[in-house]
């Protein structure tokens, strides 16, 4: 927009300043609201009006990650005093640690499943920005028979929806025995971000100068070494932009997820809502594992917020 | 093809010429991708045409019969399946339309003036990395109508969005909207910072109405960019699974997507269900190409 100038411009920038302001607001709420939830008592959860002032708890996490029941009689107080501080928490929202015959404290699903939404989406990310790199750089240096053609086959690949692949994914996949393995994930999460990480790459990777190259090769580089020792390092800003939306989007995935998978390699995503169950849900315990599930990912955004901007405008703007 | 570069005399060639030849780099680095490709794109289609003309049912042992065109006759003769497309059509232009309407709106008042834009535009951008299934599961105490924060907040009292049969569409398009306007408002601002600034300059200088500066001078420049949003949120919108299967059971909001995976994986009825797989996904290219085809005649202007 062209300078502030008149006192009306600087009323209507007052208003848009306002106007920003509420919309972040409005957008944040519901992130706010998880994140708070993760963290109250659980009498406090589904309050009216909503407690917005109350003591931080961690009684949510620790439900989380321990396998509890349901207390059939209150705990003499012997056992209350011989029990660890976050057992006494969940004493006290009338639940108990389920342990094992020799006393060892069971799991909840939760830690495993985050454990493998980590393999999956970090492994599929690897594999899918580093072949992407190298193909995007075949494009962009080489002359490639049908090169538009190619390249449209491969953005293709992402326009089906996903149920309609899974169907005939989910027969090979049993035929084949990659059913709930992790594999099978990485596999298919690969090729969903292959066509994604292609096409970025092509676009950092067009903006490096050729000069760069050339002037290795004069130096004695073969084609190779100029590759890895040139180009790789400048493109090293559009690897990270492009690894951050391909592990997002692994991360999050839900449809592949909850088709292809049921109990060893189940990721969060299907196994978060599959908790919630009949009757009244701990609402805080559902915040406490949406919470935590959500961290990496605004962390990421935060992190490279600036490559985020470029990285997703960039294929539009190029056009 | 253009690769015989080993003839040339260029010197930085026959330096490469060491290592491996060009031709062959290229082809190590594409072919992998493309064959990968193939076979886990082409194939499982494939591989599901042959289905779609079964009666192949994936819970039992059994070969499927060979059937023919049955199962598209059935399907295309079902009215069921018509309101199931219905629903996902009513679904993609409220929230699309919505998700422009914000996502647009939010990105001309970011093309402002604005104290610490970086850090609201990245702020904004938050809703749209998250997962569409974890926050939904979370919208829906939000959605409660006893103590979900949302009721309490317009002041609705007891007001049913996700068991009302007539709300809950609209209910998970709003839930779309919030994570999906995001990156509407993301494209948009990348087309807004390419308008020339003369142009308001000149605008400004002929007195023109700040009416006549949107129309004539800021919509048809962010046109084709605005386009590209709505081709990427159509199709997104299209393909719904995760948020209006997490969100709700109603009747009303069975999109296609979630009938699809009712018939494959529920009734496990698998070959009709890859038949009706054929038939969405025919429709995904013509809506695609109806859509290039426009965004080519908005680029022409």
């Amino acid at each position: 927009m062209a300078a502030v100038r008149t006192s009306g411009e600087i009323a209507l920038n007052r208003l848009a300043i306002v106007g920003v302001l509420i919309v972040t607001l409005i957008f944040l709420a519901p992130i706010y609201w998880i994140a708070s939830t993760a963290f109250k008592p659980r009498n406090l959860a589904t309050t009216i009006p909503p407690t917005v002032v109350f003591e931080p708890e961690i009684s949510p996490f620790v439900k989380l990650f321990t396998k509890r029941s349901q207390i059939r009689q209150a705990p003499t107080p012997e056992v209350y005093e011989a029990a660890p501080w976050w057992e006494r928490m969940i004493y006290d929202g009338g639940e108990k640690v389920v342990r094992s015959g020799r006393g060892e404290v069971q799991l909840s699903g939760y830690p495993s499943r985050f454990m493998n939404s980590l393999i999956v989406a970090i492994t599929s990310t690897v594999l899918a920005v580093g072949m992407g790199t190298f193909t995007a750089y075949g494009f962009s240096r080489f002359k490639v028979k049908g090169e538009a053609d190619l390249l449209f086959f491969i953005l293709s690949t992402r326009m089906l929806p996903p149920v309609v692949v899974a169907i005939p994914m989910f027969l090979m996949y049993r035929a084949v025995g990659l059913n709930d393995t992790h594999w099978g994930l990485i596999i298919l999460y690969t090729a969903f971000n292959l066509s994604f990480s292609v096409w970025l790459m092509k676009g950092f990777i067009d903006e490096i100068p050729k000069e760069y190259e050339e002037a290795a090769l004069v130096d004695g580089y073969t084609r190779m070494e100029a590759f890895f020792k040139i180009v790789l390092p400048e493109a090293a800003t559009g690897i990270a932009a492009t690894a951050v939306f391909c592990f997002i989007t692994a991360w999050n995935e839900y449809a592949f997820a909850l088709i292809m998978t049921n109990r060893r390699a189940q990721t969060a995503p299907p196994f978060i809502p599959s908790q919630v169950g009949s009757g009244l849900p701990d609402w805080t315990v559902i915040a406490a594992g949406t919470f935590l599930f959500l961290l990496p990912v605004a962390i990421f955004t935060f992190l490279l917020r600036n490559h985020l901007l470029r990285g997703m405008s960039f294929g539009a703007i190029r056009k | 093809m253009a690769t015989a570069v080993m003839t040339s005399l260029n010197p930085a060639s026959r330096a490469a010429a060491r290592g491996m030849s060009d031709l062959s780099i290229r082809n190590l680095f594409i072919i992998p991708t493309i064959l990968f490709l193939i076979v886990f794109n082409i194939f499982p289609l494939l591989y599901s045409l042959y289905y779609s003309f079964t009666d192949f049912r994936a819970s039992t042992n059994a070969a499927g019969n060979f059937v023919g065109l049955q199962n598209y006759r059935e399907l295309l003769n079902d009215p069921f399946i018509w309101s199931n497309f219905a629903i996902t059509a009513k679904y993609v232009i409220v929230s699309v339309t919505g998700q422009v309407l914000v996502g647009f709106g939010v990105a001309l008042l970011l093309n402002r003036h604005i104290p610490f834009k970086g850090l609201l535009t990245t702020l904004l951008l938050l809703p749209m990395m998250l997962s569409m299934a974890v926050v939904g599961l979370f919208w829906k105490l939000l959605y409660d109508p006893s103590f979900g924060i949302i009721n309490y907040a317009l002041g609705l009292g007891t007001f049913e969005w996700l068991a009302n049969p007539d709300m809950a569409l609209y209910a998970v398009a709003i839930t779309d909207i919030w994570m999906w306007s995001p990156f509407v408002m993301l494209l948009s601002l990348a087309g807004l910072s390419a308008v020339p600034k003369h142009l308001y300059e000149a605008a400004a200088i002929d007195r023109a109405g700040s009416f006549y500066t949107f129309f004539r001078i800021t919509l048809p420049l962010v046109a084709p960019i605005l386009m590209i949003a709505i081709i990427f949120r159509t199709m997104e919108a299209f393909k719904t699974f995760d948020l209006a299967y997490i969100l709700t059971s109603q009747p009303t909001t069975e999109v296609i997507s979630i009938r699809l995976y009712k018939m494959a994986f529920q009734e496990w009825q698998t070959g009709r269900s890859c038949a009706l797989a054929y038939i969405v996904l025919i429709m995904v290219i013509a809506i695609t190409n109806i859509y290039v085809k426009y965004l080519n005649k908005v680029k022409e202007r």
